[in-house]
């Protein structure tokens, strides 16, 4: 079912949670919210469940308008971040509730109740834990559990809360790639928050940036990550590193750094934000770029090696992170104090007082 | 600092043999003083002249109204404030509103107050001269000087018991599960009965035992509202002291065992309850460790 999100705006108090916002999501995608916290994504997400009210606005669900409509019967499947399960009912009871308070009218029989509870029991692969109290299971398998609960009453929109935030990496890719797949063969359209950029990537159709209570950007993942439109998505999307630049002598210039402009490049003040593996480094500097580095840290991260470092002579808010594959590190064997030298690919340049940038290649 | 095996423990703050066993002596001495001597006294006094005086004096008139009466009152006020309790602590922890801060700071009055003054406040208020009393006396509705009365007081200081079992709780389970329990179609009742209930199962016996403990032995509000009308208006504690002021010693203490009795079985009661929470919150750590495991 499609979900029409149009103007919606909240606030608690003087803090204004939502400002104004809309938000097309089409039936039977997957959307994540992205943002850190406080960007109002969990309320975004709490006002299409019928959780909390908006203050302005409109919800529809296909062509049905629900803004109205009390969570009880907006008939969405919701999954909580703690999971929320019962802790005084079984694993079968807790996913059987869904079905066990519709009115008499509409409730099947004990028996049909029972086959249906079991069959979602298999489809999330616990049917044996059916007997379990929820304190005996893992994150993981609770993470199920709440999951087939929230699809006993067969929703249409499924709303998930953080669904991964309590769990350990392994589990948490496993689950990632089963929801996807679950997903896919049960049509429905799903809504979920996070703030691991890497989940939002992986997992969704398309995926909304949220910042401060409005939304940045909305687009698929390879498009966010190749043209991210403003300084706070590249910052929340990966690594950035950013490169603060005069515009002198035909060079951006901080102090004795610079680098060389490329062709199509406007020739102006700005900032250059540059990702951390898009960069050669070497322990001499070239002709392009001449930006003296120190190493202050190696780290081993899996496939690659990261290199943190802090400007020589010239200056930048941050440490510098530049990942470089385990084959170009062991060629320069880099040392823990050494000057480095790095020059970058491509990035995107910020020129002073625009808010979307242009992409520069080298 | 070295960490030498077999000497840590001495470094540990207080743990001084001498210090240890004076305070643990001193403790002891003290609860077998105050407590278990009085209590056993109880008991020794009330069989003093013989079982069957003790069975006598329980089994005559006024006191076996005392008994009833006190009973009744019990019956009356326990779900009463289950009710309330239970109400009080669901808006306090499920609602915002304002005033709820203070709310919960005046839950605790009948605590902070001396049972006499509330026991004189009522009778200020729905005495047959207070500003309600005088009108519910021209409607021939007598509240004060009749059990009505005992119960009001007995009410107002019994309130916060339940809730105050509650508040923590539920403050600590927030309000996921409810909102779980909504959002899968469960109305109100069926949220409350099958949700809310089955979570704050424990605390709310618990608060019931606590009520009723205190309805049961309530003297001071009592004593100021009843007027001490003997096979009328009398409670089993009012009843202990007009024995004891007419000379009747073992009588007195033979009532007053019967409320030392409901204490210990009281205690008994807190003791079981505990002890099944403390296996429950044993049970779901053990099973989290297999679980990890």
């Amino acid at each position: 079912m499609s979900i029409l999100i149009d103007n919606i705006s909240k606030h608690f108090g003087s803090f204004q949670a939502l400002s104004p916002l809309s938000l097309d999501i089409n039936e039977g995608e997957m959307i994540g919210l992205l943002g850190p916290s406080g960007s109002g994504k969990t309320t975004l997400l709490r006002i299409i469940a019928g959780l909390e009210g908006a203050d302005s606005g409109r919800i529809q669900f296909g062509d049905r308008d629900v803004t109205n409509l009390h969570v009880r019967d907006r008939r969405v499947g919701f999954v909580f971040q703690n999971y929320a399960l019962f802790r005084h009912m079984t694993v079968a009871d807790n996913v059987a509730f869904g079905l066990e308070v519709l009115p008499k009218s509409k409730r099947p029989n004990a028996a049909a109740i029972r086959k249906r509870v079991m069959h979602l029991l298999d489809m999330v692969q616990l049917g044996h834990l059916a007997q379990r109290f929820p304190s005996q299971l893992s994150g993981g398998q609770k993470q199920r559990i709440a999951l087939a609960r929230a699809l006993a009453t067969q929703p249409e929109v499924l709303l998930l809360d953080e669904p991964f935030g309590a769990l350990d990496a392994k589990v948490r890719k496993e689950l990632r790639r089963w929801l996807r797949g679950l997903h896919d063969e049960l049509g429905f359209t799903s809504v979920f928050v996070t703030h691991d950029q890497e989940e939002a990537l992986e997992l969704s159709d398309r995926v909304v940036v949220m910042s401060n209570g409005h939304i940045e950007q909305i687009d698929q993942p390879g498009d966010l990550y190749a043209s991210p439109n403003s300084r706070f998505v590249f910052d929340f999307l990966g690594n950035a590193n950013v490169f603060d630049a005069q515009f002198s002598q035909g060079k951006w210039q901080n102090n004795v750094a610079s680098l060389q402009l490329p062709d199509e490049a406007p020739k102006t003040a700005g900032q250059i934000y540059l990702r951390s593996h898009e960069f050669h480094v070497s322990s001499v500097a070239t002709e392009q770029a001449f930006l003296p580095l120190k190493v202050v840290a190696i780290n081993l991260i899996g496939a690659e090696v990261r290199l943190e470092l802090t400007p020589i002579d010239w200056h930048s808010d941050h440490i510098w992170e530049v990942d470089l594959p385990h084959k170009a590190f062991d060629k320069h064997c880099f040392e823990k104090g050494q000057t480095v030298f790095v020059t970058p690919k491509a990035g995107y340049f910020f020129a002073n007082g625009q808010a979307t940038p242009q992409p520069v290649y080298w | 600092m070295s960490n030498r095996p077999g000497q840590s423990h001495q470094l540990r703050v207080g743990d001084r043999p001498l210090i240890k066993y004076s305070l643990i002596g001193i403790t002891l001495l003290l609860t077998i003083l105050l407590l278990v001597v009085p209590l056993i006294s109880i008991f020794q006094q009330a069989l003093v002249e013989g079982v069957g005086h003790y069975f006598a004096s329980l089994l005559e008139g006024d006191t076996l109204h005392a008994i009833g009466l006190t009973l009744f009152v019990a019956l009356l006020t326990v779900p009463i404030n289950l009710v309330f309790g239970v109400m009080l602590a669901w808006s306090v922890t499920r609602f915002e509103f304002p005033g709820r801060k203070l709310l919960m700071t005046l839950m605790d009055i009948p605590f902070a107050v001396s049972p006499v003054v509330a026991g004189l406040l009522y009778l200020l208020l729905y005495g047959n001269n207070g500003w309600i009393g005088s009108w519910l006396y021209d409607q021939d509705i007598q509240l004060m000087f009749a059990w009505p009365g005992i119960v009001m007081v007995t009410v107002f200081v019994t309130c916060p018991f339940v809730a105050r079992e509650l508040i923590p709780l539920m403050q600590q389970q927030g309000r996921e599960d409810e909102e779980a329990a909504v959002i899968l179609g469960a109305s109100g009742w069926q949220l409350f009965r099958r949700v809310t209930l089955p979570n704050i199962k424990w605390a709310l016996i618990y608060g019931v035992i606590l009520t009723n403990a205190r309805a049961v032995g309530e003297f001071g509000a009592v004593s100021v509202v009843s007027g001490n009308i003997r096979g009328e208006t009398n409670t089993l504690p009012l009843h202990v002291q007009l024995q004891y002021e007419d000379y009747q010693a073992a009588a007195a203490f033979a009532s007053a065992s019967l409320l030392a009795l409901i204490a210990l079985i009281t205690l008994l009661f807190k003791a079981y309850i505990e002890w099944h929470q403390e296996k429950l919150m044993r049970n779901e750590s053990d099973q989290e460790k297999q679980v990890a495991k």
